[in-house]
């Protein structure tokens, strides 16, 4: 799958006008000769084939190709900011999983009242307010307030500190922006554990164990929640992929330094290497989220260990 | 509300502002481009019945706004320059406009962008290549994806397997990151009018394997029916069965996915216009207005400012209502 993606983008970067070079002949102070020299020295001038073999094999020694605009091979920039990527959507999620779970167990529980009213007329707001938005207003309150820093990753002087306040400054920072990517992923979260849990507790099991006179609180823990992971365990593999496009977004909206940024100015500075990492960057995100789906259902659900036993 | 009356609404909604974006050129006061340099970040004018002193006027009427103390940064109104509001004025080029004011004052409805540009004027113009983009990326998308469905659900075989496979491939990407790395590779400065085409190619060139897939199921289910049989044992040839028999059974299905792609596709646009990679200055959209926000003091002092992107939300809000109302009735239910 990997090798199929990278084949394409190489294909369609010979159709494309232009290269990093290119930006470069327009420069008065470089000479013809040296744009020239320089083509040579990166094997631009090969054919396209050889160029892509060479690609695979500087993939295969762990450099995935050369960047053009910072003059270090891609990987040593991509992996800090992969990990700000993993550290952002990894907490987001968790954030948004948080909370939709009990707002969604207690909405399927009262379809009625003014809790599914609210509930419902907050999701469908939040659909419709793009991300943007959501992400500029949010940065707006901070900036008002003063209560919690904008942009970046760090403060000043994060160096001197202490691991613990390194921590908690880390925290401040991640705070705005997980937020945002949490709000942005809530509304269809909250649908699905909704209608999860709803199938759920319309089961004749539920009524029977109603009629045993258990305890609401453990009728939702003990045999709801269990019989409606399954779908719920598909859903956060599926909700991958638009969580690593939304927080490109938000990444790129609030200067958090992470894939979204780096590929953003690897596009303006045409640093075509430097591009096609951070997609397969991406799509190695939605593979191994999806893998760790997979792995997840066979753990909660024990209809799928004995189909596989 | 009933889905039927939430449909019928968001109709309403969804036709007005697209006639709105449509009669631009009439409804702006006007021009998008023009531009107020001693006015930047102007906040809305102030339509008055009454004068400073209290006298009373018919016709409404707006102050002129004080040079000199716009020299400064500060906006205040000049009492001694009352100016009309006339309805039905000839613009500059000699178009009608459906409103205008006498100079020298100035009438910004919904105040003036850094450069002084009236910032209704460049939201109706805006509307206008937004929405548009929206429209015409559906049909791009939903056109190939029906094309590439139809034909891998009718002839399966290995028409079928490689249009799979493809469809695999682009779903197995974040489709935000496909669609930047796509965009990276195309010529960063390009004027606005074929900026305007690429991103609509960009937008649905990538993201034509979900429709694909759809399309795909639908004629699967369909060409077993007892009808597509009996036509092919007719000996009717394959374009005839996929023209009367096929395409009608998947214009439901194509209804209930345009109307949830294009809210998709004009928020794309808005995107990559707002990160600077789509449609670029002079030719106003909605995503390059609200760029001008990611500057902190433009974000936090001039509301107006924002109005791109409030203007989204009950965009956004009639599609989805329309997919809904749209929707096959088991679709609906489940």
């Amino acid at each position: 799958m990997l090798l199929a993606v990278s084949a394409l983008t190489f294909l369609l970067s010979e159709w494309a006008p232009g290269d990093f070079f290119d930006e470069m002949r327009l420069d008065p102070r470089l000479s013809d000769e040296t744009v020239r020299a320089l083509r040579e020295r990166h094997g631009l001038d090969r054919p396209l084939p050889e160029r892509y073999l060479r690609w695979l094999v500087s993939v295969l020694q762990g450099h995935l190709g050369f960047s053009f605009a910072y003059g270090q091979p891609a990987a040593a920039l991509l992996w800090p900011r992969a990990r700000n990527t993993l550290v952002l959507t990894a907490s987001a999620s968790a954030l948004a999983w948080l909370a939709a779970l009990p707002l969604g167990c207690a909405w399927a529980r009262r379809r009625r009242g003014p809790l599914a009213a609210a509930l419902g007329g907050g999701t469908a707001v939040l659909l419709a307010v793009p991300d943007v938005v959501v992400a500029l207003a949010l940065m707006v309150a901070a900036l008002r307030t003063g209560w919690l820093p904008v942009g970046g990753m760090a403060s000043l002087g994060h160096e001197e500190m202490t691991a613990a306040a390194r921590l908690r400054d880390l925290a401040a920072h991640l705070a705005l922006p997980a937020l945002a990517l949490a709000l942005g992923m809530l509304p269809m979260l909250l649908r699905h554990v909704r209608t999860a849990v709803a199938g759920a507790l319309d089961e004749p099991f539920v009524l029977a164990a109603r009629a045993h006179g258990i305890p609401e609180w453990r009728i939702l823990t003990r045999h709801a929640l269990p019989a409606a992971a399954n779908p719920l365990v598909s859903l956060f593999g599926l909700s991958l992929a638009s969580l690593l496009s939304m927080s490109l977004l938000v990444e790129a909206v609030m200067g958090w330094p992470g894939l979204g940024p780096l590929l953003l100015e690897a596009i303006l500075a045409r640093d075509f290497h430097l591009v096609l990492a951070s997609v397969l960057a991406s799509t190695v995100f939605l593979l191994g989220g999806n893998l760790a789906a997979d792995l997840l259902l066979v753990a909660v659900d024990p209809r799928i260990r004995a189909e596989g036993a | 509300m009933s889905r039927r009356a939430a449909g019928l609404a968001s109709l309403v909604v969804l036709v007005s502002v697209h006639a709105a974006a449509l009669a631009a050129g009439f409804l702006a006061p006007y021009d998008p481009a023009e531009q107020n340099r001693t006015m930047p970040f102007a906040p809305p004018t102030r339509v008055r019945l009454f004068e400073a002193d209290g006298r009373f006027h018919g016709r409404p009427f707006v102050y002129a706004l004080d040079e000199a103390a716009a020299d400064g940064g500060r906006y205040e109104e000049d009492h001694t320059r009352a100016c009309p509001v006339r309805l039905f004025v000839r613009g500059p080029s000699g178009g009608l406009r459906l409103f205008g004011v006498d100079d020298p004052a100035r009438l910004f409805l919904l105040g003036t962008d850094g450069l002084g540009r009236d910032q209704l004027s460049r939201l109706l113009h805006g509307a206008r290549t937004s929405l548009a983009a929206g429209l015409l990326a559906t049909g791009v998308a939903l056109g190939l994806g029906w094309l590439l469905g139809v034909a891998a659900g009718y002839y399966r075989g290995w028409v079928d397997a490689v249009v799979m496979r493809a469809v695999e491939l682009f779903l197995a990407l974040p489709w935000l990151y496909l669609l930047f790395g796509v965009r990276a590779l195309l010529p960063l400065h390009v004027p606005p009018g074929r900026a305007f085409l690429m991103i609509v190619l960009v937008i649905g060139l990538v993201d034509w394997a979900r429709p694909a897939r759809v399309f795909r199921g639908l004629v699967l289910s369909a060409r077993e029916r007892g009808y597509v049989l009996a036509a092919r044992g007719f000996g009717a040839s394959d374009a005839f069965v996929i023209r009367r028999h096929i395409a009608p059974a998947t214009c439901a299905v194509a209804a209930t996915q345009a109307a949830l792609l294009v809210p998709q596709y004009v928020l794309a646009e808005v995107t990559l216009s707002f990160l600077g990679l789509g449609i670029g200055e002079a030719a106003p959209s909605w995503g390059n207005m609200l760029s001008a926000l990611q500057q902190y003091h433009v974000l936090v002092s001039y509301w107006w400012m924002w109005l791109p992107g409030l203007a989204l939300v009950p965009v956004l809000l009639a599609w989805s209502a329309l997919a809904d109302a749209v929707a096959p009735p088991e679709e609906a239910a489940a």
